[in-house]
């Protein structure tokens, strides 16, 4: 908000400034007063989409809280915050400079660290661009929590937290998005399409989600010795909706600010991720129904998502018409996947590997396959490529480093710890203590207040008794 | 004095309140509860996996009447409670051996 206002001030001070210093306007003075409102615009533009796309996390809190169970809440909570808190100290100090920096050799940046291309008095656009680039590495890492739910030990998951917004996430970003600012990649030289981030931020997010949960087994009690599915099911899934909500709202700051320009393709864009959002939804509820005899909900906010994910990648290169077939594919592809990587016993308890790791893949093909100005094998190729790059290049490191903290300072709970619920054993909290038959307020308040009063009464008589 | 258990469906408690004041009962204690009978609870779906719910909602009332009044606490129950579907629930009726009122200490039928 007060960016917005500021932003405002200094357009109209801007204008003024034309006004009155050059008595007589120029073309030449008239050109830099209009350029200087469009730079101002897309300082607000990109703010505004960053504070979108910072709700988000928001959403993915009551998202994941939603789709698991109250004893863990705190737990979601905390981890939710700390991938924004944590992961913004780390990209300040080496996510942003390892994807954003010079980078000589095309993987990695080497400048541009600790926010060091801001010098006071200099250009404030790194400060823009830094805002609206760590909201996104905090998306991809917020990611992993969801899958990772209800049994992950808290000191292992900050660690976790740090090394992705620091490392696998920027070194990534740093080959398709380097060159939106110092760097540039090798993948984005050979003219890979990702817009908005569907295998950058999403596939990377949920890639690092899969590692984790095959690193960490399933909750205990998921699957039976049959091999049958026993759900756990969520503790409230109207949270969940609102989560998903939520994020369809921050996904207009995602796609449509990804422009970081304020321009009159964003019009295309939020119609792209609204179209694309609504047809997965609609498709996951019908191939839902279709399956389980009963349009079921969970599957249905996660086809939602599918939706937005698929289109962060084609989203301003592709037709409306484009979107919806992208979205609805989405749709069935999301529930189909959560119902393989159940059969596969990785117990991925709100669908995060479903949604952004799958669904994220499936986006940045169809970037190629619609692409508005027509598509060709080498257009394909490259899209195939960029995803295989980005499994490839994330799920092993994550593997790995979820591995070494197992082995290090543990990454998972113990069983009873885990049966007891993390919001107690790591936190020393309950999420919802009134929601119990309540201690307090029973006996333990009346009597006090009666002694209370019955000591006032006490001492009243003792003062009448001595003044008499 | 008799004791009247009722297990019914929980949307009909307002009918079942009703009813029992129509015919002089005074007071009452509701309980929610969880349970099941013959029927088995029934199935639901989360994330496309099925589960049994064997415990299913229920509403169980405990009002405690003189033994004159008991035969039409149990035909006002059994008639406001039934929707002629499975499910509807049960009513016990127990003998009870005394009643106190705690503030007076009032005993015996006048303490109901």
């Amino acid at each position: 908000m007060k960016t917005f206002i500021i932003s405002g001030l200094l357009v109209l001070i801007s204008f003024a400034g034309a006004w009155a210093g050059d008595e007589i306007p120029t073309v030449l003075s008239n050109k830099e007063a209009i350029g200087l409102v469009q730079a101002h615009a897309d300082y607000v533009w990109t703010l505004v989409a960053a504070a979108l796309v910072f709700f988000m996390q928001a959403g993915f809190a009551m998202v994941e809280a939603g789709f698991t169970r109250a004893k863990n809440a705190i737990n979601i909570m905390m981890k939710n915050l700390m991938d924004f808190s944590m992961g913004s100290l780390a990209f300040w100090a080496v996510g942003f400079g390892l994807m954003f920096g010079v980078s000589k050799t095309g993987w990695f940046g080497t400048s541009g660290f600790f926010l060091s291309d801001f010098t006071p008095g200099g250009d404030p656009w790194v400060l823009a661009f830094w805002m609206f680039q760590v909201v996104f590495a905090a998306t991809a890492a917020t990611i992993v929590s969801g899958a990772m739910a209800e049994r992950t030990k808290f000191s292992g998951y900050l660690i976790y937290s740090v090394l992705v917004s620091a490392l696998i996430y920027p070194i990534f970003g740093s080959w398709a998005w380097g060159s939106l600012y110092k760097g540039g990649g090798w993948l984005e030289n050979l003219g890979f399409i990702d817009f908005a981030g569907s295998t950058v931020v999403h596939s990377v997010g949920g890639w690092a989600a899969l590692a984790g949960a095959i690193v960490l087994g399933p909750r205990l009690g998921k699957y039976t010795k049959e091999g049958k599915v026993k759900p756990i099911l969520g503790h409230n899934i109207p949270l969940a909706a609102l989560g998903v909500f939520i994020l369809w709202l921050g996904w207009f700051g995602f796609n449509p600010g990804s422009t970081t320009a304020a321009n009159k393709d964003i019009a295309m864009i939020f119609v792209n991720t609204n179209l694309a959002a609504a047809a997965g939804c609609v498709l996951a509820m019908f191939t839902s129904w279709m399956k389980f005899g009963k349009p079921e909900v969970g599957m249905s906010l996660n086809g939602a998502l599918a939706g937005l994910v698929a289109i962060t990648s084609p989203c301003a290169t592709v037709t409306p018409a484009s979107a919806i077939i992208i979205g609805a594919a989405a749709g069935v592809i999301v529930v189909l996947a959560v119902l393989f990587f159940d059969k596969i016993r990785v117990d991925d308890p709100v669908g995060a590997i479903s949604v952004h790791g799958v669904c994220g893949a499936w986006g940045t093909l169809a970037a190629g396959i619609f692409n508005i100005g027509g598509t060709t094998m080498k257009i394909l190729g490259v899209q195939v490529l960029g995803i295989a790059a980005c499994f490839l290049w994330v799920f092993p490191t994550a593997f790995v480093m979820f591995k070494l903290i197992d082995l290090t300072i543990g990454l998972r709970v113990s069983p009873e710890e885990e049966l007891e619920g993390l919001d107690f054993t790591e936190h020393g909290g309950n999420a919802y203590p009134d929601f119990d038959i309540s201690h307090s307020g029973s006996m333990g308040s009346v009597a006090p207040a009666v002694a209370r009063s019955e000591a006032v009464a006490g001492k009243m008589v003792r003062k009448t008794v001595e003044q008499t | 004095m008799k004791k009247i258990e009722a297990i019914i469906k929980p949307f009909k408690l307002d009918d079942v309140k009703e009813a029992l004041n129509k015919i002089g009962v005074t007071g009452m204690t509701i309980n929610e509860v969880k349970g099941f009978g013959r029927q088995r609870g029934h199935k639901e779906i989360y994330r496309g996996a099925e589960y049994q719910v064997d415990f299913i909602p229920k509403i169980k009332i405990d009002v405690v009447v003189n033994s004159s009044l008991s035969d039409q606490v149990v035909d006002a129950i059994s008639k406001s409670a039934n929707t002629g579907k499975i499910g509807d629930g049960k009513i016990f009726v127990l003998p009870v051996g005394e009643a106190i009122r705690i503030r007076t200490g009032e005993t015996g039928g006048s303490a109901i």
